[in-house]
Protein backbone atom coordinates (compact mmCIF):
# COMPACT_ATOMS: atom_id res chain seq x y z
CA UNK A 1 0.00 0.00 0.00
CA UNK A 2 1.59 3.56 -1.04
CA UNK A 3 1.53 6.33 0.81
CA UNK A 4 2.57 9.88 -0.58
CA UNK A 5 4.62 11.54 1.93
CA UNK A 6 4.15 15.20 1.99
CA UNK A 7 7.32 16.77 2.67
CA UNK A 8 9.55 14.57 1.66
CA UNK A 9 7.29 14.26 -1.78
CA UNK A 10 7.27 10.82 -2.56
CA UNK A 11 4.91 7.62 -2.49
CA UNK A 12 6.48 5.39 -0.41
CA UNK A 13 5.05 1.68 0.59
CA UNK A 14 3.53 2.04 4.29
CA UNK A 15 4.50 -1.82 4.72
CA UNK A 16 8.58 -1.44 3.92
CA UNK A 17 8.62 1.59 6.03
CA UNK A 18 6.65 0.04 8.97
CA UNK A 19 8.90 -3.03 9.14
CA UNK A 20 11.97 -1.02 9.05
CA UNK A 21 10.68 0.70 11.68
CA UNK A 22 10.31 -2.50 13.43
CA UNK A 23 13.51 -3.56 13.06
CA UNK A 24 15.57 -0.57 14.01
CA UNK A 25 13.25 -0.01 16.80
CA UNK A 26 14.09 -3.98 17.72
CA UNK A 27 17.87 -3.37 17.79
CA UNK A 28 17.59 0.04 19.26
CA UNK A 29 15.66 -1.43 21.97
CA UNK A 30 18.24 -4.35 22.30
CA UNK A 31 21.04 -2.72 22.67
CA UNK A 32 19.86 0.79 24.08
CA UNK A 33 21.11 2.93 21.49
CA UNK A 34 18.73 5.31 19.22
CA UNK A 35 19.52 3.62 16.34
CA UNK A 36 19.85 7.06 13.80
CA UNK A 37 23.27 5.66 12.65
CA UNK A 38 21.14 2.53 10.96
CA UNK A 39 17.69 3.93 9.75
CA UNK A 40 19.18 7.65 8.18
CA UNK A 41 21.17 5.19 5.82
CA UNK A 42 18.29 3.04 5.33
CA UNK A 43 15.99 6.23 4.47
CA UNK A 44 18.46 7.53 2.20
CA UNK A 45 18.85 4.13 0.59
CA UNK A 46 14.42 4.05 -0.15
CA UNK A 47 14.94 7.52 -1.96
CA UNK A 48 14.42 9.61 0.51
CA UNK A 49 16.41 13.04 0.30
CA UNK A 50 19.28 12.97 3.09
CA UNK A 51 18.38 16.31 4.87
CA UNK A 52 14.04 15.01 4.94
CA UNK A 53 15.69 11.78 6.35
CA UNK A 54 18.06 13.08 9.21
CA UNK A 55 15.15 15.63 10.57
CA UNK A 56 12.51 12.91 10.68
CA UNK A 57 14.46 10.37 12.14
CA UNK A 58 15.35 12.45 15.00
CA UNK A 59 11.29 12.45 16.29
CA UNK A 60 11.88 8.60 15.75
CA UNK A 61 14.89 8.50 17.76
CA UNK A 62 12.59 10.67 20.32
CA UNK A 63 9.79 7.89 20.42
CA UNK A 64 11.56 5.01 20.78
CA UNK A 65 14.27 6.07 23.40
CA UNK A 66 10.85 7.31 25.40
CA UNK A 67 9.50 3.99 25.70
CA UNK A 68 12.92 2.78 26.52
CA UNK A 69 13.59 5.36 29.15
CA UNK A 70 10.33 5.06 30.70
CA UNK A 71 10.78 1.05 31.14
CA UNK A 72 14.79 2.20 32.37
CA UNK A 73 13.02 4.79 34.53
CA UNK A 74 10.28 2.03 36.06
CA UNK A 75 13.92 -0.62 36.95
CA UNK A 76 15.23 2.87 39.16
CA UNK A 77 18.66 2.00 36.01
CA UNK A 78 18.71 5.87 35.42
CA UNK A 79 21.42 8.18 37.27
CA UNK A 80 19.58 11.53 36.31
CA UNK A 81 22.36 14.06 37.68
CA UNK A 82 25.28 12.39 35.28
CA UNK A 83 22.19 13.27 32.59
CA UNK A 84 21.79 15.92 33.40
CA UNK A 85 25.43 17.07 33.86
CA UNK A 86 26.04 15.34 30.00
CA UNK A 87 22.71 17.45 28.38
CA UNK A 88 24.11 20.74 30.00
CA UNK A 89 27.70 20.09 27.52
CA UNK A 90 25.36 18.30 24.70
CA UNK A 91 23.29 21.46 24.15
CA UNK A 92 26.55 23.31 23.40
CA UNK A 93 27.91 21.01 21.44
CA UNK A 94 24.77 20.30 19.49
CA UNK A 95 24.55 24.21 18.44
CA UNK A 96 27.97 23.76 17.46
CA UNK A 97 27.42 21.39 15.47
CA UNK A 98 24.55 22.78 13.97
CA UNK A 99 26.73 25.67 12.48
CA UNK A 100 29.30 23.20 11.16
CA UNK A 101 26.66 21.28 9.17
CA UNK A 102 25.65 24.45 7.56
CA UNK A 103 28.62 25.67 6.94
CA UNK A 104 29.43 21.70 5.36
CA UNK A 105 26.18 21.95 3.45
CA UNK A 106 27.32 25.48 1.68
CA UNK A 107 30.42 24.15 0.49
CA UNK A 108 29.36 20.71 -0.75
CA UNK A 109 31.52 18.67 1.65
CA UNK A 110 28.89 17.49 4.43
CA UNK A 111 28.37 13.68 2.29
CA UNK A 112 32.09 13.55 2.52
CA UNK A 113 32.35 14.67 6.23
CA UNK A 114 29.57 12.18 7.42
CA UNK A 115 31.09 9.26 5.31
CA UNK A 116 34.21 9.68 6.65
CA UNK A 117 33.45 10.71 10.64
CA UNK A 118 30.89 7.51 10.31
CA UNK A 119 33.86 5.26 8.77
CA UNK A 120 35.87 6.61 11.06
CA UNK A 121 33.65 6.30 14.64
CA UNK A 122 31.92 3.16 13.66
CA UNK A 123 35.20 0.80 12.63
CA UNK A 124 36.74 2.54 15.75
CA UNK A 125 34.26 1.63 18.24
CA UNK A 126 33.01 -1.67 16.49
CA UNK A 127 36.96 -3.04 17.40
CA UNK A 128 37.27 -1.65 20.75
CA UNK A 129 33.53 -3.29 21.40
CA UNK A 130 34.45 -6.58 19.71
CA UNK A 131 38.02 -6.87 21.47
CA UNK A 132 36.06 -5.84 24.69
CA UNK A 133 33.25 -8.46 23.96
CA UNK A 134 35.71 -11.16 22.65
CA UNK A 135 38.00 -10.95 26.08
CA UNK A 136 34.59 -10.92 28.52
CA UNK A 137 33.24 -14.37 26.25
CA UNK A 138 36.31 -15.82 26.91
CA UNK A 139 36.78 -15.68 30.76
CA UNK A 140 32.93 -16.66 30.62
CA UNK A 141 34.31 -19.77 28.74
CA UNK A 142 36.74 -20.44 31.02
CA UNK A 143 34.01 -20.55 33.92
CA UNK A 144 35.42 -17.17 35.35
CA UNK A 145 33.16 -14.85 37.17
CA UNK A 146 32.71 -11.78 35.70
CA UNK A 147 35.53 -9.68 37.23
CA UNK A 148 33.67 -7.43 40.39
CA UNK A 149 37.11 -4.97 40.17
CA UNK A 150 36.98 -3.28 36.76
CA UNK A 151 39.97 -3.32 35.42
CA UNK A 152 41.63 0.05 34.79
CA UNK A 153 38.96 1.56 37.41
CA UNK A 154 41.35 4.26 38.15
CA UNK A 155 42.69 5.88 35.15
CA UNK A 156 43.84 9.27 34.18
CA UNK A 157 40.21 10.55 33.78
CA UNK A 158 39.95 10.35 37.87
CA UNK A 159 42.82 12.41 38.52
CA UNK A 160 41.33 15.33 37.04
CA UNK A 161 39.76 17.58 39.50
CA UNK A 162 35.88 19.59 39.83
CA UNK A 163 34.88 16.05 41.27
CA UNK A 164 31.28 15.15 41.47
CA UNK A 165 29.41 12.30 43.28
CA UNK A 166 26.87 10.33 41.35
CA UNK A 167 25.29 8.22 43.79
CA UNK A 168 22.65 6.05 41.56
CA UNK A 169 25.96 4.79 39.49
CA UNK A 170 27.70 5.25 42.33
CA UNK A 171 30.96 6.68 41.09
CA UNK A 172 33.05 9.47 41.89
CA UNK A 173 34.91 11.23 38.81
CA UNK A 174 35.57 14.88 37.81
CA UNK A 175 32.66 16.93 35.64
CA UNK A 176 35.60 17.91 32.83
CA UNK A 177 35.31 14.31 31.23
CA UNK A 178 31.57 14.73 31.51
CA UNK A 179 31.13 17.78 30.02
CA UNK A 180 33.79 16.81 27.49
CA UNK A 181 31.71 13.55 26.51
CA UNK A 182 27.96 15.55 26.60
CA UNK A 183 29.49 18.17 24.30
CA UNK A 184 30.84 15.58 21.64
CA UNK A 185 28.04 13.61 21.80
CA UNK A 186 25.58 16.92 21.11
CA UNK A 187 28.33 17.87 18.42
CA UNK A 188 28.43 15.02 16.22
CA UNK A 189 24.68 13.85 16.88
CA UNK A 190 24.10 17.33 15.38
CA UNK A 191 26.55 17.02 12.25
CA UNK A 192 25.60 13.41 11.39
CA UNK A 193 22.29 13.41 12.34
CA UNK A 194 22.51 10.59 14.60
CA UNK A 195 21.51 10.24 18.74
CA UNK A 196 24.80 9.40 19.25
CA UNK A 197 23.71 6.41 21.57
CA UNK A 198 26.02 3.97 20.39
CA UNK A 199 29.10 6.57 21.24
CA UNK A 200 27.59 7.37 24.38
CA UNK A 201 27.49 3.94 25.34
CA UNK A 202 30.64 3.05 25.11
CA UNK A 203 32.41 6.46 26.04
CA UNK A 204 30.48 6.07 29.68
CA UNK A 205 31.89 2.81 30.21
CA UNK A 206 35.35 2.74 29.25
CA UNK A 207 35.93 6.72 30.58
CA UNK A 208 33.59 7.34 33.41
CA UNK A 209 33.61 3.74 34.36
CA UNK A 210 29.40 3.87 34.71
CA UNK A 211 28.14 0.30 35.69
CA UNK A 212 26.11 -1.24 32.95
CA UNK A 213 23.29 -1.02 35.56
CA UNK A 214 22.46 2.62 34.92
CA UNK A 215 24.59 3.13 31.95
CA UNK A 216 22.18 2.55 29.11
CA UNK A 217 19.42 3.83 30.75
CA UNK A 218 21.21 7.55 31.16
CA UNK A 219 22.15 7.46 27.89
CA UNK A 220 18.68 7.24 26.67
CA UNK A 221 17.65 10.42 28.94
CA UNK A 222 20.54 12.17 26.71
CA UNK A 223 19.37 10.89 23.67
CA UNK A 224 15.82 11.49 24.43
CA UNK A 225 16.23 15.02 24.76
CA UNK A 226 18.62 15.79 22.42
CA UNK A 227 16.71 14.24 19.69
CA UNK A 228 13.30 16.00 21.11
CA UNK A 229 14.81 18.75 21.22
CA UNK A 230 16.34 18.39 17.48
CA UNK A 231 13.06 17.48 16.47
CA UNK A 232 11.73 21.16 17.20
CA UNK A 233 14.61 23.01 15.94
CA UNK A 234 15.01 21.01 12.78
CA UNK A 235 10.92 21.73 12.28
CA UNK A 236 11.40 25.13 12.96
CA UNK A 237 14.07 26.41 10.71
CA UNK A 238 14.36 23.82 8.02
CA UNK A 239 11.08 22.52 7.55
CA UNK A 240 12.29 19.38 6.97
CA UNK A 241 10.35 16.74 9.09
CA UNK A 242 8.06 14.85 7.36
CA UNK A 243 5.58 13.95 10.52
CA UNK A 244 3.88 10.82 8.63
CA UNK A 245 6.76 9.32 7.39
CA UNK A 246 7.68 9.92 11.22
CA UNK A 247 4.37 8.27 12.51
CA UNK A 248 5.09 5.27 10.51
CA UNK A 249 8.46 4.81 11.65
CA UNK A 250 7.40 5.88 15.17
CA UNK A 251 4.99 2.92 15.74
CA UNK A 252 7.28 0.34 13.86
CA UNK A 253 9.85 1.80 16.23
CA UNK A 254 8.54 1.54 19.59
CA UNK A 255 6.81 -2.08 19.00
CA UNK A 256 10.14 -3.14 17.74
CA UNK A 257 11.89 -1.72 20.98
CA UNK A 258 9.95 -3.53 22.93
CA UNK A 259 10.62 -7.01 22.16
CA UNK A 260 13.75 -5.73 21.78
CA UNK A 261 14.54 -4.69 25.02
CA UNK A 262 13.18 -7.78 26.36
CA UNK A 263 15.25 -9.92 24.19
CA UNK A 264 18.03 -7.70 25.84
CA UNK A 265 17.62 -7.82 29.00
CA UNK A 266 17.62 -12.09 28.64
CA UNK A 267 21.22 -11.91 27.49
CA UNK A 268 24.34 -11.27 28.88
CA UNK A 269 25.86 -7.40 29.18
CA UNK A 270 29.43 -8.78 27.57
CA UNK A 271 27.76 -11.04 24.70
CA UNK A 272 25.24 -7.52 24.13
CA UNK A 273 28.29 -5.57 23.76
CA UNK A 274 30.19 -7.94 21.46
CA UNK A 275 26.88 -7.87 19.22
CA UNK A 276 26.61 -4.43 18.86
CA UNK A 277 30.17 -4.41 18.59
CA UNK A 278 30.04 -6.21 15.17
CA UNK A 279 26.88 -4.21 13.85
CA UNK A 280 28.84 -0.75 14.57
CA UNK A 281 31.80 -2.18 13.10
CA UNK A 282 29.59 -3.72 9.81
CA UNK A 283 27.75 -0.43 9.43
CA UNK A 284 31.44 1.51 9.14
CA UNK A 285 32.59 -1.21 6.67
CA UNK A 286 29.46 -0.26 4.32
CA UNK A 287 30.58 3.15 4.71
CA UNK A 288 34.19 3.14 4.38
CA UNK A 289 33.08 0.97 1.02
CA UNK A 290 30.90 3.39 -0.58
CA UNK A 291 34.28 5.92 -0.24
CA UNK A 292 36.35 3.76 -1.61
CA UNK A 293 34.81 2.55 -4.61
CA UNK A 294 33.92 3.88 -7.82
CA UNK A 295 30.69 5.69 -7.04
CA UNK A 296 27.76 4.70 -10.01
CA UNK A 297 27.58 8.51 -10.69
CA UNK A 298 29.81 10.73 -10.20
CA UNK A 299 27.76 13.19 -10.50
CA UNK A 300 25.27 14.50 -8.31
CA UNK A 301 22.47 17.15 -7.73
CA UNK A 302 21.48 19.56 -4.91
CA UNK A 303 18.63 21.52 -4.48
CA UNK A 304 19.53 25.20 -3.84
CA UNK A 305 16.23 27.53 -4.18
CA UNK A 306 13.11 26.27 -5.13
CA UNK A 307 11.35 28.76 -7.25
CA UNK B 1 -17.58 30.16 -37.23
CA UNK B 2 -15.89 33.33 -35.84
CA UNK B 3 -12.50 32.48 -34.35
CA UNK B 4 -12.00 34.57 -30.87
CA UNK B 5 -9.62 37.66 -30.83
CA UNK B 6 -7.38 36.28 -28.64
CA UNK B 7 -6.69 33.13 -30.56
CA UNK B 8 -5.62 35.23 -33.53
CA UNK B 9 -3.67 37.25 -31.82
CA UNK B 10 -1.77 34.40 -30.19
CA UNK B 11 -1.85 32.23 -33.38
CA UNK B 12 -0.47 35.79 -35.04
CA UNK B 13 2.23 36.01 -32.59
CA UNK B 14 3.49 32.70 -32.55
CA UNK B 15 3.53 33.10 -37.14
CA UNK B 16 5.71 36.02 -36.06
CA UNK B 17 7.94 34.74 -34.19
CA UNK B 18 8.39 31.50 -36.04
CA UNK B 19 8.87 33.26 -39.76
CA UNK B 20 7.01 30.84 -40.89
CA UNK B 21 5.03 30.93 -44.78
CA UNK B 22 1.83 32.09 -44.36
CA UNK B 23 -0.42 31.07 -41.81
CA UNK B 24 -2.68 28.46 -42.98
CA UNK B 25 -3.12 26.07 -39.93
CA UNK B 26 -4.31 26.74 -36.56
CA UNK B 27 -3.86 24.33 -33.29
CA UNK B 28 -7.15 23.51 -31.30
CA UNK B 29 -6.04 21.64 -28.02
CA UNK B 30 -7.54 20.34 -24.75
CA UNK B 31 -6.18 19.38 -21.97
CA UNK B 32 -7.99 16.75 -20.08
CA UNK B 33 -7.30 17.75 -16.59
CA UNK B 34 -5.85 21.58 -15.41
CA UNK B 35 -4.77 20.44 -11.86
CA UNK B 36 -3.64 17.25 -10.83
CA UNK B 37 -4.00 16.86 -7.04
CA UNK B 38 -1.32 15.23 -5.41
CA UNK B 39 -3.28 13.62 -2.21
CA UNK B 40 -1.94 10.48 0.40
CA UNK B 41 -2.18 8.10 -2.59
CA UNK B 42 -0.67 9.62 -5.70
CA UNK B 43 1.47 7.52 -7.26
CA UNK B 44 2.32 9.75 -10.62
CA UNK B 45 -0.15 11.00 -13.35
CA UNK B 46 -0.25 10.47 -16.63
CA UNK B 47 -2.23 13.53 -18.62
CA UNK B 48 -3.61 13.54 -22.07
CA UNK B 49 -3.76 16.57 -24.34
CA UNK B 50 -6.04 16.22 -27.72
CA UNK B 51 -5.90 18.41 -30.97
CA UNK B 52 -6.47 18.79 -33.88
CA UNK B 53 -5.28 20.94 -36.80
CA UNK B 54 -7.36 23.02 -38.38
CA UNK B 55 -7.43 25.64 -41.66
CA UNK B 56 -7.30 28.90 -40.56
CA UNK B 57 -9.20 30.04 -43.32
CA UNK B 58 -12.25 27.88 -44.72
CA UNK B 59 -10.63 27.13 -48.47
CA UNK B 60 -7.06 27.16 -47.27
CA UNK B 61 -5.94 22.98 -48.32
CA UNK B 62 -4.33 21.38 -45.17
CA UNK B 63 -1.06 19.55 -45.80
CA UNK B 64 -0.56 15.54 -45.70
CA UNK B 65 1.69 15.33 -42.82
CA UNK B 66 2.71 17.47 -39.56
CA UNK B 67 4.95 16.92 -37.20
CA UNK B 68 4.12 18.13 -33.49
CA UNK B 69 6.29 18.72 -30.52
CA UNK B 70 5.00 19.55 -27.15
CA UNK B 71 6.99 20.73 -23.83
CA UNK B 72 5.73 21.04 -20.86
CA UNK B 73 8.21 22.78 -18.11
CA UNK B 74 7.69 23.12 -14.84
CA UNK B 75 7.99 25.43 -12.24
CA UNK B 76 11.42 26.59 -12.33
CA UNK B 77 14.66 25.56 -9.85
CA UNK B 78 18.18 26.40 -8.69
CA UNK B 79 20.29 23.39 -8.64
CA UNK B 80 23.93 22.65 -8.06
CA UNK B 81 25.74 19.96 -9.78
CA UNK B 82 28.80 18.33 -8.79
CA UNK B 83 31.35 16.53 -9.52
CA UNK B 84 33.71 13.84 -7.52
CA UNK B 85 37.08 12.80 -8.28
CA UNK B 86 39.41 10.00 -6.57
CA UNK B 87 41.29 12.03 -3.92
CA UNK B 88 43.75 9.91 -1.82
CA UNK B 89 41.60 6.82 -2.61
CA UNK B 90 38.56 8.41 -1.42
CA UNK B 91 35.76 9.87 -3.74
CA UNK B 92 35.63 13.92 -2.59
CA UNK B 93 33.30 16.60 -4.35
CA UNK B 94 35.75 18.33 -6.28
CA UNK B 95 33.93 20.59 -8.55
CA UNK B 96 30.51 21.78 -8.93
CA UNK B 97 28.26 24.14 -11.24
CA UNK B 98 25.27 26.15 -10.47
CA UNK B 99 22.12 25.63 -12.63
CA UNK B 100 19.90 28.72 -12.35
CA UNK B 101 16.28 28.75 -12.37
CA UNK B 102 16.07 25.67 -15.12
CA UNK B 103 12.88 23.79 -15.18
CA UNK B 104 11.87 21.37 -12.30
CA UNK B 105 10.35 19.18 -14.33
CA UNK B 106 10.58 18.59 -18.61
CA UNK B 107 8.42 16.83 -20.68
CA UNK B 108 9.65 16.88 -24.50
CA UNK B 109 6.89 14.75 -26.26
CA UNK B 110 6.80 15.11 -30.33
CA UNK B 111 5.71 12.29 -32.59
CA UNK B 112 9.34 11.54 -33.94
CA UNK B 113 12.73 12.19 -32.97
CA UNK B 114 12.94 15.98 -32.60
CA UNK B 115 16.18 15.86 -35.45
CA UNK B 116 13.83 14.55 -38.29
CA UNK B 117 11.19 17.39 -37.33
CA UNK B 118 13.41 20.36 -37.74
CA UNK B 119 17.27 21.05 -38.42
CA UNK B 120 19.77 22.23 -35.85
CA UNK B 121 19.22 26.09 -35.93
CA UNK B 122 15.61 25.55 -36.10
CA UNK B 123 15.65 23.44 -32.76
CA UNK B 124 17.99 26.10 -31.04
CA UNK B 125 16.11 28.75 -31.87
CA UNK B 126 12.86 27.27 -30.80
CA UNK B 127 14.67 25.56 -27.71
CA UNK B 128 13.65 21.79 -29.46
CA UNK B 129 14.91 19.24 -26.90
CA UNK B 130 16.35 18.69 -24.28
CA UNK B 131 20.05 19.17 -26.36
CA UNK B 132 18.47 22.75 -27.13
CA UNK B 133 16.82 23.86 -24.38
CA UNK B 134 17.84 26.83 -22.48
CA UNK B 135 20.08 25.74 -19.06
CA UNK B 136 21.91 28.48 -17.88
CA UNK B 137 24.68 28.24 -15.40
CA UNK B 138 26.66 29.95 -13.48
CA UNK B 139 30.66 29.25 -14.44
CA UNK B 140 32.48 32.10 -11.70
CA UNK B 141 30.72 34.66 -12.55
CA UNK B 142 29.44 34.42 -15.90
CA UNK B 143 25.93 33.17 -16.32
CA UNK B 144 25.99 31.38 -20.11
CA UNK B 145 24.03 28.03 -21.36
CA UNK B 146 26.65 25.87 -22.02
CA UNK B 147 27.17 23.65 -25.73
CA UNK B 148 24.95 20.66 -25.56
CA UNK B 149 28.16 18.12 -25.06
CA UNK B 150 29.27 19.90 -21.83
CA UNK B 151 29.92 17.67 -19.21
CA UNK B 152 28.06 19.43 -16.33
CA UNK B 153 25.42 19.80 -18.25
CA UNK B 154 25.03 15.88 -20.40
CA UNK B 155 25.53 14.85 -16.56
CA UNK B 156 22.67 17.57 -14.90
CA UNK B 157 20.41 16.13 -17.92
CA UNK B 158 21.00 12.55 -17.21
CA UNK B 159 20.29 13.05 -13.61
CA UNK B 160 17.40 14.53 -14.10
CA UNK B 161 15.91 11.90 -17.04
CA UNK B 162 17.15 9.39 -14.36
CA UNK B 163 15.02 10.88 -11.56
CA UNK B 164 11.85 10.85 -14.09
CA UNK B 165 11.92 14.44 -14.14
CA UNK B 166 13.32 14.96 -17.60
CA UNK B 167 11.95 13.38 -20.63
CA UNK B 168 12.13 13.29 -24.07
CA UNK B 169 9.75 11.06 -25.91
CA UNK B 170 9.98 10.68 -29.51
CA UNK B 171 6.86 8.63 -29.85
CA UNK B 172 4.40 10.90 -26.82
CA UNK B 173 2.39 12.24 -29.67
CA UNK B 174 0.19 9.87 -31.91
CA UNK B 175 -1.74 11.15 -34.68
CA UNK B 176 -4.93 9.80 -34.54
CA UNK B 177 -5.94 10.49 -38.22
CA UNK B 178 -3.62 12.99 -40.00
CA UNK B 179 -5.11 16.14 -38.26
CA UNK B 180 -6.35 14.55 -34.78
CA UNK B 181 -3.48 13.62 -32.38
CA UNK B 182 -3.50 12.97 -28.57
CA UNK B 183 -0.46 13.91 -26.60
CA UNK B 184 0.27 11.67 -23.13
CA UNK B 185 1.99 13.66 -20.49
CA UNK B 186 3.27 11.53 -17.84
CA UNK B 187 4.06 12.70 -14.12
CA UNK B 188 6.07 10.98 -11.97
CA UNK B 189 5.25 10.23 -8.46
CA UNK B 190 7.69 12.78 -7.05
CA UNK B 191 6.51 15.43 -9.53
CA UNK B 192 7.25 19.03 -8.14
CA UNK B 193 4.51 20.97 -6.93
CA UNK B 194 3.24 24.36 -8.96
CA UNK B 195 2.11 26.08 -12.43
CA UNK B 196 3.72 24.46 -15.43
CA UNK B 197 3.36 25.39 -19.03
CA UNK B 198 2.32 23.29 -22.26
CA UNK B 199 3.85 24.63 -24.97
CA UNK B 200 2.69 22.67 -28.61
CA UNK B 201 4.19 23.72 -31.66
CA UNK B 202 3.09 22.23 -34.89
CA UNK B 203 5.69 21.99 -37.73
CA UNK B 204 5.73 20.43 -41.51
CA UNK B 205 8.78 20.16 -43.57
CA UNK B 206 11.13 21.52 -40.98
CA UNK B 207 8.93 24.48 -40.57
CA UNK B 208 7.09 25.82 -37.49
CA UNK B 209 3.80 26.33 -38.73
CA UNK B 210 1.55 27.41 -35.52
CA UNK B 211 2.21 27.34 -31.78
CA UNK B 212 0.05 27.46 -28.76
CA UNK B 213 0.11 26.91 -25.17
CA UNK B 214 -1.88 26.16 -22.44
CA UNK B 215 -0.98 25.19 -18.53
CA UNK B 216 -1.57 23.49 -15.89
CA UNK B 217 -1.18 22.99 -12.00
CA UNK B 218 0.40 20.24 -9.55
CA UNK B 219 -1.27 21.20 -6.46
CA UNK B 220 -1.14 18.77 -2.60
CA UNK B 221 -4.88 18.61 -1.70
CA UNK B 222 -6.46 17.53 1.21
CA UNK B 223 -4.42 16.11 4.72
CA UNK B 224 -1.14 16.38 2.42
CA UNK B 225 -1.66 20.15 1.56
CA UNK B 226 -2.68 20.62 5.20
CA UNK B 227 0.43 18.60 6.79
CA UNK B 228 2.89 20.41 4.11
CA UNK B 229 1.29 24.06 4.99
CA UNK B 230 1.59 23.57 8.80
CA UNK B 231 5.56 22.38 8.46
CA UNK B 232 6.02 26.08 5.92
CA UNK B 233 3.88 28.23 8.06
CA UNK B 234 4.02 27.08 10.97
CA UNK B 235 7.48 25.22 11.99
CA UNK B 236 8.00 25.38 15.47
CA UNK B 237 3.85 24.45 16.00
CA UNK B 238 4.63 22.10 13.77
CA UNK B 239 7.76 20.80 15.53
CA UNK B 240 6.32 20.36 19.07
CA UNK B 241 3.29 18.85 17.49
CA UNK B 242 5.40 16.54 16.14
CA UNK B 243 7.92 15.97 19.11
CA UNK B 244 4.85 15.27 21.50
CA UNK B 245 3.04 12.93 18.71
CA UNK B 246 6.91 11.18 19.75
CA UNK B 247 6.32 11.02 23.60
CA UNK B 248 2.78 9.59 23.57
CA UNK B 249 3.48 7.01 20.98
CA UNK B 250 6.25 6.59 23.04
CA UNK B 251 4.39 6.09 26.50
CA UNK B 252 1.65 4.72 24.68
CA UNK B 253 3.82 1.51 23.50
CA UNK B 254 4.56 1.30 27.61
CA UNK B 255 1.54 0.53 28.24
CA UNK B 256 -0.25 -1.37 25.75
CA UNK B 257 3.33 -3.61 26.15
CA UNK B 258 3.74 -3.49 29.69
CA UNK B 259 4.15 -7.00 31.01
CA UNK B 260 5.05 -6.26 35.21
Amino acid sequence: MQIYLPIADLPVNIFLVLAMGLTIGFISGMFGIGGGFLMTPLLIFIGISPAVAVASVTSHIAASTFTGAISYWRKRAIDLSLALMLLAAGILGTAAGVWLFAVLRAIDQLDLTIGLSYVTLLTLVGVLMIKEGVQAELRARRGQPATLRRPGSHNWVHGLPLKMRFKRSKIYVSLIPVWGIGFLIGFIGAVLGIGGGFLLVPMLIYFLRVPTATVIGTSMVMTLVTMTSATVMHAATNHLVDAVLALILMVGGVIGAQFGAHTGQRMRAERLRLLLGLLVFAVGLRFAYDLVVIPDDLYSIRVVRSQ
Amino acid sequence: MRVPAFAIAMIAAAGAAASAPAQAEKLVVSLSTHRVAVTSNFIGAELVLFGTIEPDAPRTALRSSYDLVTTVTGPNVTLRTRRKERVLGIWVNVDSREFIRVPSYLGVLSNRPIQQIADTATARKLQLGLNYIILTQRIGTDFADAVSDDPFRLNFVNLQKEAEQYREEANGVTFLTPTVFRVSIPLPANVPTGTYTVDVKLFAGGQMLSRTNTALEVIKSGFEQYVFEASQNHGLIYGVVTAMMALLIGWFATVVFRRD
